[in-house]
């Protein structure tokens, strides 16, 4: 039953998963910090398809857009973490809710 | 036997993923994405991808997870509120249609994958995924790609220290 190698609909269908997992994150929770962890979660979900890919079609394109995927993710965790520093200091709170100043 | 190692990693991924979002206190929520960051990493080496696993423990599991948990003590942040589970009753409408949209797409995308002859892959080298192949690729064909990130790293690091700055003299 264990036999073989894993088909690549597996890490597809793990790479769908997690990405709705992701998504589910984003939409029901008003956590800030949880909001972005969700965010996290939905572009490690891509890379596995990315790589999934590679493998696949025996390539290197995949590996280097996930290395992209990587170096994006590094640069919008530290400005995004420094934003919601920002944002605290002017209002002590961490609920997405509550910040609505640029709402009309 | 991949198999074997697979579905192990890919529960735990999920379970852990599920973690992340379902957790009440976001401490809690960053070591069970730190888990699913480690067990991804598995999933790359199950892939051959060594460089991208390595990668991934380095940069997610290592410095990203420290700058979250980092933010998670400075901010000082307490178990979470009932109230942040609370859905809106003005986006009700909006919530609704996104869930119907999301689920349409998803049952497209299934849909296709399955249609799609997918199980005739090629027989991989040895040289797949190790450092010098990504390497190779990304100092030749992709180096423009690469010299851009590393401004994009650069103008991060500068936004960051701007933006987190007391006031602006």
């Amino acid at each position: 039953m264990f036999e073989g190698t894993v088909p690549l609909e597996h890490y597809l269908t793990l790479s769908a998963v997690l990405f709705v997992i992701g998504i589910v994150g984003v939409l029901i929770r008003r956590n800030v910090i949880v909001v972005f962890m969700s965010i996290e979660i939905m572009l490690n979900a891509v890379n596995i398809s990315l790589i999934a890919f590679d493998n696949y079609l025996n390539l290197s394109n995949g590996q280097i857009f996930s290395f992209m995927v990587m170096c994006v993710a590094a640069a919008e965790v530290s400005v995004g973490l420094a934003i919601i520093i920002a944002l605290h200091r002017n209002k002590p709170t961490v609920n997405l809710d509550e910040f609505n100043l640029l709402k009309w | 036997m991949e198999l074997l190692i697979f579905y192990p990693i890919a529960g735990l991924c999920v379970a852990l993923a599920l973690g992340v979002i379902f957790n009440t206190s976001p401490v809690g929520s960053a070591m069970c994405l730190i888990g699913m960051m480690l067990g991804l990493a598995g999933i790359f080496v199950l892939l051959q991808a060594h460089f991208i696993a390595i990668l991934q423990i380095i940069i997610y599991a290592g410095a990203i997870m420290v700058l979250f948990m980092f933010v998670i003590m400075l901010l000082n942040l307490k178990q979470t509120a009932s109230a942040d589970w609370v859905a809106r009753d003005k986006n009700r409408f909006i919530s609704i249609l996104t869930g119907v949209l999301a689920v349409g797409i998803l049952y497209k995308i299934i849909d296709i994958t399955f249609l799609a002859e997918l199980n005739s892959s090629a027989e991989l080298p040895d040289t797949f995924g190790t450092v010098a192949t990504v390497g190779e690729a990304l100092f030749t064909d992709f180096v423009l790609p690469f010299e851009v990130a590393s401004l994009l790293l650069l103008a991060a690091m500068i936004g960051a220290v701007v933006l987190a700055k007391p006031k602006l003299d």
